[in-house]
């Protein structure tokens, strides 16, 4: 049985406490709001893309521990990368934290949410954020719910 | 908190805990203490028990076979009608429909009884701390009729504005639709206040007993309400079971809300004619073995006692507020004089997803999120609340443990 450090693990508690990114991108080519029903979080996430790389990337919002630091992460994560990449990643890090098999390689920073799979019910948590930058991508004008 | 509940004699509750099997393990290494109660209770032996000996000695469908085990669950099944009806001080049995629970029960109101007497601009009165299902069926029929739903606003301590909720009864309040006990705040309402209010006027009331039921005594005929609506499982009953307490004239004038088997006198392809209530109500098989288990559950609770168990629950709550107080940063969410079982809280920053969790790790059960009372959570402008909530089997020991694992929450994140 894993131990709750292996879910709070420090970088998460760091990125909880001072989310990386913690802003409004004003303006910028797209963004969405991404909900969570289970708990009523809502986290806002900002994209500016220019000439199909992510030049800008950030969230605002409320939510717990897991989902403040994944979006903080995802945030560092994919600034600068072509938006191409965001599916590649977001397949991985769903398989993080879903899946009882090996960490995927190219993670990164990504790779201190593995902790999450021993917990299914806050899965949803650690993927609002995704959830909500691939439905901004896509001009998704509805908030995007986990469920 | 009721002056007239009676004084009662401590309840042993070793002995009572001996008869919950569930209690007696550890989860994650830890004692379990189970304090997630107004989400569900746990069963005891007698329940468990009365649903197995259905099930291997007698078991077979109701109200149409000739042959002996029929006739045996159907005596077992219209016992549980008479205990409900016991429990409720109701003055028929034949006003106890058995349903799938609470919010079946609300459904079922909302469709025979306020959908033919709703028309477009009236409003049906609810409270600004109901569960979804208080609010969402009625919304449902609203929607369709032009007709609208609408809140009394409660105090910050979460009592329910008595003078804003006269002020709201109007002359387009078709229905009023109260908590007995909110699942959030532990709030105890006035419920015999609000119908005198409402009945002055000519409004009917229906009060969701869900939290009700299962913390105080309840006396249908003394609160003077039209319907009374809770479930079996949060009062050390079967989950999918439930019962709606109404009227006798209200439910006999009442279309059905189901078609099927065992509602109808007569069906030809000219017409069909109904049976009376509260069969009219109980279209298809029901969950048998789980009336059964209501029943047997009501039972146990009434041989344990509500008065006793009201009481040790109103100590369990004020000893719950006094502890959790001492902590830095945490908020209580619900502080009415009259509180019943439930205590929320917010904790400085922590998201309560979190404080779960981690009380999880301590074997601690708790609710979190938002319990089903989103306008509340507005209310209070939180996104969510933990919950603890108390049942006959807790102990002032599973308090301090709560208490102790809520440090442990705030050595991780602050």
């Amino acid at each position: 049985m894993s131990d709750l450090r292996d879910l709070y693990q420090e970088v998460i508690l760091d990125h909880n406490k001072r989310p990386r990114n913690f802003r409004v991108i004003d303006p910028a080519s797209h963004h969405a709001e991404g909900f969570n029903p289970l708990c009523g979080d809502r986290i806002a996430v900002f994209v500016d893309v220019v000439d199909g790389v992510i030049r800008d990337l950030s969230f605002q919002g409320q939510g717990c521990a897991i989902s403040t630091a994944s979006a903080s992460l995802m945030t560092e994560a994919l600034k600068g990368h072509p938006v191409s990449d965001l599916d590649a990643l977001f397949d991985k890090f769903h398989e993080l934290v879903t899946s009882d098999g090996p960490t995927p390689p190219g993670l990164g920073k990504l790779a201190v949410l593995a902790g999450v799979r021993d917990y299914p019910s806050r899965v949803k948590c650690a993927t609002l954020a995704w959830h909500a930058l691939k439905a901004a991508l896509e001009h998704r004008a509805d908030p995007v719910a986990t469920e | 908190m009721s002056a007239l509940l009676k004084p009662a004699a401590p309840l042993d509750v070793a002995a009572i805990r001996a008869q919950f099997p569930i209690l007696n393990q550890q989860v994650r290494g830890k004692p379990l203490v189970y304090l997630d109660n107004a989400a569900s209770g746990q069963k005891p032996e007698a329940v468990i028990t009365a649903i197995t000996d259905c099930y291997r000695g007698y078991y077979s469908n109701i109200h149409r076979g000739v042959h002996a085990l029929s006739e045996r669950s159907t005596t077992a099944f219209e016992e549980a009608r008479e205990r409900v009806r016991s429990f409720l001080n109701a003055a028929s049995a034949r006003e106890i429909v058995f349903l799938r629970g609470t919010t079946e029960a609300i459904n079922l109101v909302a469709h025979s009884f306020l959908r033919p007497r709703l028309a477009a601009g009236d409003e049906i009165l609810v409270t600004e701390m109901e569960h979804h299902s208080n609010i969402v069926p009625w919304q449902l029929v609203a929607a369709e009729k032009g007709a609208r739903v609408v809140a009394a606003p409660i105090t910050d301590v979460g009592e329910l504005d008595l003078d804003a909720f006269e002020r709201l009864l109007g002359p387009r309040t078709r229905l009023v639709a109260v908590a007995h006990v909110s699942n959030v705040l532990g709030t105890v309402n006035p419920v015999a206040r609000i119908v005198a209010l409402a009945r002055a006027r000519g409004i009917p009331v229906l009060v969701d007993g869900a939290q009700g039921a299962p913390h105080l005594g309840v006396d249908v005929q003394a609160l003077g309400c039209d319907f009374y609506a809770f479930s079996a499982h949060k009062v050390y009953g079967p989950s999918g079971v439930g019962a709606l307490w109404g009227k006798a004239e209200h439910l006999a004038a009442m279309p059905p809300y189901q078609g099927g088997g065992g509602m109808i006198r007569r069906v030809s392809f000219a017409g069909t004619t109904f049976a009376d209530p509260p069969e009219r109500f109980e279209a298809g098989t029901p969950d048998i073995a789980g009336v059964i288990g209501f029943g047997a559950a009501l039972e146990w609770t009434r041989g344990i006692g509500l008065d006793a168990i009201a009481a040790h629950e109103e100590a369990l709550t004020a000893y719950a507020m006094a502890r959790l107080a001492e902590i830095p940063g945490l908020r209580l969410i619900g502080t009415a004089a009259d509180k019943a079982g439930v205590v929320s809280f917010v904790l400085g920053h922590v998201h309560p997803h979190d404080i779960g969790t981690v009380l999880d790790r301590e074997g601690v059960a708790v609710r979190v999120g938002h319990h089903c009372a989103q306008p509340l959570m507005d209310r209070y402008g939180v996104p969510a609340t933990a919950r603890a909530s108390f049942a006959v089997y807790n102990t002032h020991a599973e308090i301090d443990a709560l208490v102790a694992a809520l440090w442990k929450v705030k050595e991780w994140f602050d």
